[in-house]
């Protein structure tokens, strides 16, 4: 047996859990642009915010005490929801609101400043050195071998993937079903409209903000774990890459988002596996604009209609 | 004219006994330099269909707008169930009891058709979040009856067979009779519609006078109605207001409004 199919093999178990980060990060992107139609480039930072505060949740509560390391990761993951939440909130309340209704491009520069803010403020609390996450999830799911290579997956890897297809599945359900998922929906469809039969539309956005804030949260703490140093920048380019996976998957589109999550984390871990690691990125960005070139609404994006 | 708009006016609430839902006081709306709308002052009492008549560009629809909250009115009062709701957000005013179509439909167009009836009782429904997330059983009765109240309404506008389509993939007068369904599960005092009978066939604008009637006489609402089709006006109104320029030109029942002297210059020319 060759060895190219246990190396395919290898990189989709990578691909696959790098791809779930992205999903998670890039349904922020995708539902606040469904909504009010603006790009929050400050989320990449709320999700380093969310990998910060699982590592003081991790260090405040200590290895010494004797808690279990799933307890550990319970607790990060509980207190870094919480808090990444309330800064979901807040930059939304005070960066966004007060601009809702002004020119397009006023947002924008609100929330590449905001992105700037949260950065520089992390640097200030935490330095901008890396800071090492304590190895709480060891083991392997499984190493077995193919032909003579060992093909492996981590159980931190095999978490990602586990807590990410299950919120995705809890988030399509509750966008479909539940009754704060249907006032999402229809104030991505008309927001006026939304507001004209009662909706409180400023509940509805800041909801959204939370969602986004609580998936990337979880995002933030599970690569933390999962590779074990983490730094105040991390958020710029993770951030980047999942409003990529968001516009390829059809921004607005949440199911999209998932799906431009996967396919940019398969695509970005087979092109380092045959190519130089330095043309990962170019790759990435590169199928970005083959793909708007032929669906300029992305994958399941729907072409934009015109709103009389 | 003054004397018998005041007179009419009077007469009908004494005949009704009824005191106005929605009183507006001297509306005036300037865009700039632009005055859009001025000068207008009108009641609608209770279950009234009231419509606001006049040529292209009078100020009707601005009229409508700032009634829905959509502009804040340079100055004037907008009084409903007993507070001046001028200038407020329009999720509030509707929250009061009002609520609008547009001359355009504007439905969920990629939501179905029960859902958009769901979604417009968002308001009403009283559980809240973490209701939800916890499905609790109080949520669960709550939605069982929004999903009833669906039902009923879905009845009512004809719309049953086709509860579970995409509300885009309706017909023109199926989606006008949800958009009027949609309006009603909000439980309003005053529905308000901007020229519900543009696009329909002579049929279905029968069916829709019947149903604006039948709406009022059984839902206990006023209905202030904005309307090109002078046979639906004429069929329907209790009052009608003509508007010109932004400015009111004649006030009373039908047939006072049919040969006032000034309607007929406004709509037929001449000096």
């Amino acid at each position: 047996m060759d060895t190219l199919f246990p190396l395919l093999l290898q990189q989709l178990i990578n691909g696959l859990s790098l791809g779930a980060i992205y999903a998670l990060i890039a349904i922020g992107y995708t539902m606040v642009y469904g909504i009010i139609g603006m790009i929050n480039f400050a989320h990449g930072e709320i999700y380093m915010i969310g990998a910060y505060v699982g590592l003081i949740t991790i260090t405040a509560i200590g290895t010494a005490m004797g808690y279990p390391p799933w307890f550990l990761v319970v607790a990060a993951l509980g207190i870094a929801i919480m808090v990444t939440c309330a800064y979901g909130w807040t930059v939304e309340r005070f960066a966004y609101r007060s601009l809702r209704g002004s020119p397009r491009l006023v947002p924008l520069i609100s929330a590449i400043g905001m992105s700037i803010f949260l950065q520089n403020y992390i640097v200030i609390l935490q330095t901008s050195r890396d800071l090492s996450v304590p190895e709480l999830i060891t083991g392997h799911l499984f190493s077995i071998d193919v032909g003579g290579f060992e093909v492996s997956m981590s159980n931190s890897r095999a978490l990602i993937l586990l807590v990410t297809i299950a919120l995705m599945a809890a988030v399509t359900l509750f966008i479909g079903h539940a009754r704060m998922g249907r006032a999402c929906r229809a104030c991505s469809q008309d927001i006026r409209m939304a507001g004209l039969l009662g909706i409180d539309v400023n509940k509805v956005i800041s909801f959204t903000f939370i969602l986004g804030a609580f998936l990337a949260a979880v995002g933030g703490v599970l690569i933390g774990l999962s590779i074990n140093k983490i730094n105040p920048f991390i958020g710029f380019l993770a951030g980047i890459k999942a409003f990529t996976a968001a516009v390829l998957g059809g921004i607005g589109s949440v199911p999209g988002a998932m799906l431009g999550g996967a396919l940019l984390g398969l695509v970005e871990t087979f092109a380092s596996a045959f190519l130089p690691t330095e043309y990962k990125d170019l790759v990435a960005f590169g199928l970005l604009i083959v793909i708007l070139l032929i669906r300029p609404s992305g994958l399941l994006g729907r072409p934009e209609v015109e709103k009389v | 004219m003054s004397g018998n708009v005041a007179e009419t006016a009077e007469k009908n609430v004494t005949d009704k006994q009824a005191k106005p839902v929605l009183s507006i006081r001297q509306l005036q709306m300037r865009f700039g330099g632009l005055v859009a709308v001025d000068n207008i002052t009108f009641d609608v009492i209770e279950k009234e269909i009231y419509a606001i008549i006049g040529p292209n560009g009078a100020g009707k629809t601005t009229v409508f707008n700032c009634i829905s909250g959509f502009y804040k009115p340079t100055s004037g009062g907008i009084m409903f169930g007993g507070a001046d709701i001028a200038g407020r957000a329009s999720h509030e005013i509707a929250r009061c009891g009002i609520v609008r179509t547009f001359q355009n439909i504007r439905l969920f167009r990629n939501m179905t058709v029960v859902e958009n009836l769901l979604v417009a009782q968002h308001a009403q429904l009283k559980t809240g979040l973490l209701h939800g997330l916890l499905n609790t059983r109080a949520y669960r009765k709550s939605e069982r009856e929004a999903l009833e109240r669906a039902a009923f309404w879905l009845d009512r506008v004809r719309l049953r067979e086709v509860a579970n389509r995409e509300a885009g993939n309706l017909s023109y007068g199926q989606q006008r009779r949800l958009e009027i369904a949609r309006c009603m599960i909000t439980q309003p005092k005053l529905l308000m519609l901007d020229e519900p009978a543009a696009g329909l066939n002579p049929q279905e604008t029968v069916e829709l006078d019947q149903l604006i009637r039948d709406l009022r006489d059984t839902c206990n609402v006023s209905v202030l109605l904005i309307e090109h089709d002078m046979s639906l006006v004429m069929e329907i109104s209790d009052r009608i207001l003509v508007m010109e320029y932004g400015q009111p030109i004649a006030e009373g029942t039908p047939e006072q409004v049919r040969h006032d002297p000034n309607v007929i210059r406004a709509y037929l020319g001449g000096e």
